[in-house]
C-alpha cells in the first residue's frame, strides 16, 4: 500500500519544523511556506479539488440530489439514463445518481471516522512504544505483528463477521485494520527523534514525559503522519466498498456505493448502468485522495523531492 | 474470538421448523454444548496433529477441502503477480529514462488511476464487457491450468487483470524510483564512462541491482493478493479458498473459517520468510 516509509519520516520532520511550540505566527509561516509549494504542485491541487468537491457534494447532498436516495419510482425500475434519471435507475426504481450523491456521505463518513480511529490508537501506541521503549515496546509491537501478519482486507472481513454488518462495526474494524501503520510510522519517527539535542535539551529542563511527548515530539510527527492519513483515507474507502460488495459492511438500504455494486450484479444483463457508476464514484473519490496524498508527499518530504 | 458471530449454526442447518430437542441433540454431537475454552483447546490439540476438524454443513474434513481449493487461489495469485510485473516493469522502466517529461507525467496518474480502481468493480466491468457484450471470454467458471493450460488461461485471464491491476500501478512507481535511485550510483557512471552501451547499463547494471526494493515490495503485496483473491473470487465464481472461506462465514462454520484463517495466515508468514531469504540471495551482502 502506499505511504512514506519510517525511514523518511525524520528528514521530513526536520525540515518542516525544527522546534517544538513555536506560537502562532510560526505556523502561520509553516503554512505559507507549505502553501507555495503545494500550489504549484499539479497533482497535488486536482487532488485537493476532487477532495473538496466530494466533501461540498456530501454537505450539501439534501440539496443537490434530485430525489431523496429511497424514493422508488416503479414505473421505471432499472431505466438507462435519461433526463430525468441522468444515471439512470436501479432495480427497485431508485434514482441512481441520487443514490451516489448521498452515497458519498458513507463513505467519506466511514474514511473519516475509521481513519481517525486508526490515527489516535495507532499514533498514541506508537509513541508510547518508542518513548519508553524496552519491555513496554516490546509487547505493544507484538501485538501490532499480530494485527500485521493478516492480510489487511482479510482481517477487515474477519472482525466483520464477528460483530455483524453494520456501520459503526465498518468503522471499528477499518480502524484496527490501519492502527498497526501508524504505530510503526509513530515509533520510528520517535526512535530517531528521542536522540536529537532538543529533545534531551528538553529533559535536561526536567519537563515531564508527557510534556515532552505532547510539546516537543507530537509536533514534529506531524508531516509524515499527514501524509499517511491521506493515503489511508483512500485505502479505507475502498476497504468499505469491499465490505460493502462482500456484504458484510454497510447493510442496505443505506446507499453504501459497494452495496449498490453488489445489487447491481445480479441485474447486469438487463442493465448495466447500476454497476458501472457506483464504482466510478468510488474511483474518484479514492483517486483524489491518493493524488493529494502523492502531493503532499512531494511537498513534504525532502527526502523524495531530492530523489526526483 | 469467530464464536462470537451473531447467529447459530445448529438453527441455520436445521432451518426454522425445528424442536428445540432436535436442536439440543445436534449441538451436543458438535460439541458445542461446551464451554468456548474447551472447546477451543479442543480445537488446538487436534490442530497440532494435523486436524483441522470437520465441517459443520458438509461434515467433509476441513484440510483436504482447503488445499484443493488453495490450488486455485495460488493460480489466481501467480497469474496476477505475472500480469501486473508484465505490465509494471517495462512501463516503470519507460517513466525512468524518460523522467520530467510527459511520458513520465502520464505514467504517474495511469499508476494512481489503476491504484484507486476497485478491483471488485473492474472484475465486474470486465465481464462486462468482454465476456457479455464482445463475448471473447468464458465469464465466470474455473478450469485448472494444470488440467487443459489453454482453457485455464482464458479463465484465468479476467481475474487476474482484476486483481492485479493496482499491483501493476504499485510496482511500477516502484520501480521507476528505485531505478531512478540507482542511476545516480558512482558504478553506473563507470558502467558509461567504460562505454558500454546505455542499453547495457541499464538492463544489466541498473535494473538488476533496483530489483531488491522492488522484491520487498512484492513480498509484502503477496499478502494483499491472497486478500484480495477471497474478493475477486466472489465476482468471478471462482472455487478458491477466499469464497471457501465467505461460505463458511455466511452459513457460521466454524471450523472451516478456523481452519480457513489459520491457513491464510500461515502461508502469508511463510512467503514472507521466504522473501527475507530471498533478499540474502539477491544481494550478497545481507546475512542473516
Amino acid at each position: 500500500m502506499p505511504g512514506s516509509t519510517p525511514e523518511s519520516a525524520t528528514d521530513v520532520s526536520r525540515s518542516v519544523g525544527d522546534r517544538a511550540g513555536g506560537g502562532r505566527a510560526h505556523m502561520a509561516a509553516r503554512f505559507a511556506w507549505f502553501w507555495r509549494r503545494f500550489r504549484r504542485n499539479h497533482i497535488g491541487m486536482a487532488g485537493a479539488i476532487i477532495v473538496v468537491a466530494c466533501v461540498v457534494t456530501s454537505l450539501v447532498a439534501s440539496a443537490i440530489a434530485p430525489y431523496p436516495p429511497d424514493e422508488v419510482h416503479s414505473r421505471a425500475r432499472l431505466a438507462a439514463p435519461r433526463a430525468e434519471f441522468p444515471l439512470g435507475t436501479d432495480e427497485l426504481g431508485r434514482d441512481i445518481l441520487s443514490r451516489i450523491i448521498f452515497g458519498s456521505r458513507i463513505s467519506l463518513q466511514v474514511g473519516v471516522i475509521s481513519v481517525s480511529l486508526a490515527l489516535l490508537l495507532g499514533s498514541a501506541l506508537g509513541l508510547v512504544a518508542g518513548f519508553f521503549g524496552g519491555a513496554t515496546d516490546n509487547a505493544l509491537m507484538r501485538v501490532m505483528d499480530v494485527l500485521f501478519a493478516f492480510p489487511a482486507i482479510l482481517l477487515a472481513i474477519g472482525i466483520m463477521a464477528m460483530l455483524g454488518p453494520s456501520i459503526t462495526n465498518a468503522m471499528i474494524a477499518i480502524g484496527i485494520v490501519y492502527a498497526p501503520s501508524f504505530a510503526r510510522l509513530a515509533r520510528a519517527s520517535v526512535l530517531s527523534l528521542k536522540e536529537m539535542e532538543f529533545v534531551e535539551a528538553a529533559r535536561a529542563l526536567g519537563l515531564s514525559d508527557l510534556r515532552v511527548i505532547a510539546r516537543h515530539i507530537a509536533p514534529n510527527l506531524m508531516a509524515p503522519v499527514i501524509v499517511q492519513t491521506t493515503f489511508n483515507l483512500s485505502t479505507a474507502i475502498l476497504t468499505e466498498a469491499s465490505l460493502s460488495f462482500l456484504g458484510l459492511g454497510t447493510p442496505p438500504p443505506a446507499p453504501s456505493w459497494g452495496s449498490m455494486l453488489s445489487t447491481s450484479r445480479r441485474y447486469v444483463e438487463l442493465s448495466a448502468w447500476p454497476a458501472i457508476f457506483p464504482g466510478l464514484a468510488i474511483m474518484i473519490v479514492v483517486l483524489g485522495f491518493n493524488l493529494l496524498g502523492d502531493g503532499l508527499r512531494d511537498v513534504l518530504d525532502p527526502r523524495l523531492r531530492a530523489g526526483d | 474470538m469467530i464464536r462470537l458471530i451473531p447467529g447459530d449454526t445448529v438453527q441455520l442447518l436445521l432451518g426454522t421448523e425445528t424442536s428445540q430437542e432436535q436442536i439440543d441433540t445436534l449441538r451436543r454431537v458438535f460439541g458445542l454444548d461446551r464451554p468456548l475454552y474447551e472447546q477451543f483447546m479442543d480445537w488446538f490439540r487436534r490442530l497440532v496433529r494435523g486436524d483441522f476438524g470437520t465441517s459443520l454443513r458438509t461434515s467433509r474434513p476441513v484440510l483436504p477441502d482447503i488445499i484443493a481449493r488453495f490450488g486455485v487461489t495460488v493460480q489466481l495469485t501467480v497469474a496476477s503477480m505475472v500480469v501486473a510485473l508484465l505490465v509494471a516493469v517495462p512501463l516503470g522502466v519507460a517513466a525512468a529514462v524518460n523522467r520530467g517529461r510527459i511520458a513520465d507525467a502520464i505514467s504517474r496518474v495511469t499508476a494512481l488511476v489503476g491504484l484507486s480502481i476497485p478491483n471488485f468493480w473492474l472484475g465486474t466491468i470486465l465481464i462486462l464487457f468482454v465476456s457479455l457484450v464482445l463475448g471473447w471470454l468464458p465469464p465466470i467458471g474455473f478450469i485448472s491450468l494444470l488440467e487443459n493450460p489453454w482453457l485455464g488461461a482464458q479463465t484465468l485471464l479476467l481475474p487476474s487483470i482484476a486483481l492485479g491491476t493496482a499491483l501493476a500501478a504499485f510496482v511500477m512507481r516502484m520501480v521507476r524510483s528505485t531505478l531512478l535511485e540507482v542511476l545516480r550510483q558512482d558504478y553506473i557512471r563507470t558502467a558509461r564512462a567504460k562505454g558500454l552501451r546505455e542499453h547495457t547499463v541499464l538492463y544489466t547494471h541498473a535494473l538488476k541491482n533496483a530489483f531488491i526494493p522492488v522484491l520487498t515490495v512484492i513480498g509484502v503485496q503477496i499478502g494483499h493478493l491472497l486478500g484480495g483473491a477471497v474478493i475477486i473470487e466472489e465476482v468471478f465464481s471462482l472455487p478458491g479458498i477466499g469464497r471457501f472461506l465467505l461460505n463458511g462465514i455466511y452459513q457460521r462454520d466454524y471450523p472451516v473459517i478456523q481452519g480457513g484463517v489459520l491457513f491464510v495466515a500461515m502461508v502469508f508468514s511463510i512467503i514472507n520468510l521466504m522473501v527475507d531469504m530471498l533478499y540474502a540471495w539477491f544481494d550478497p551482502r545481507i546475512r542473516y
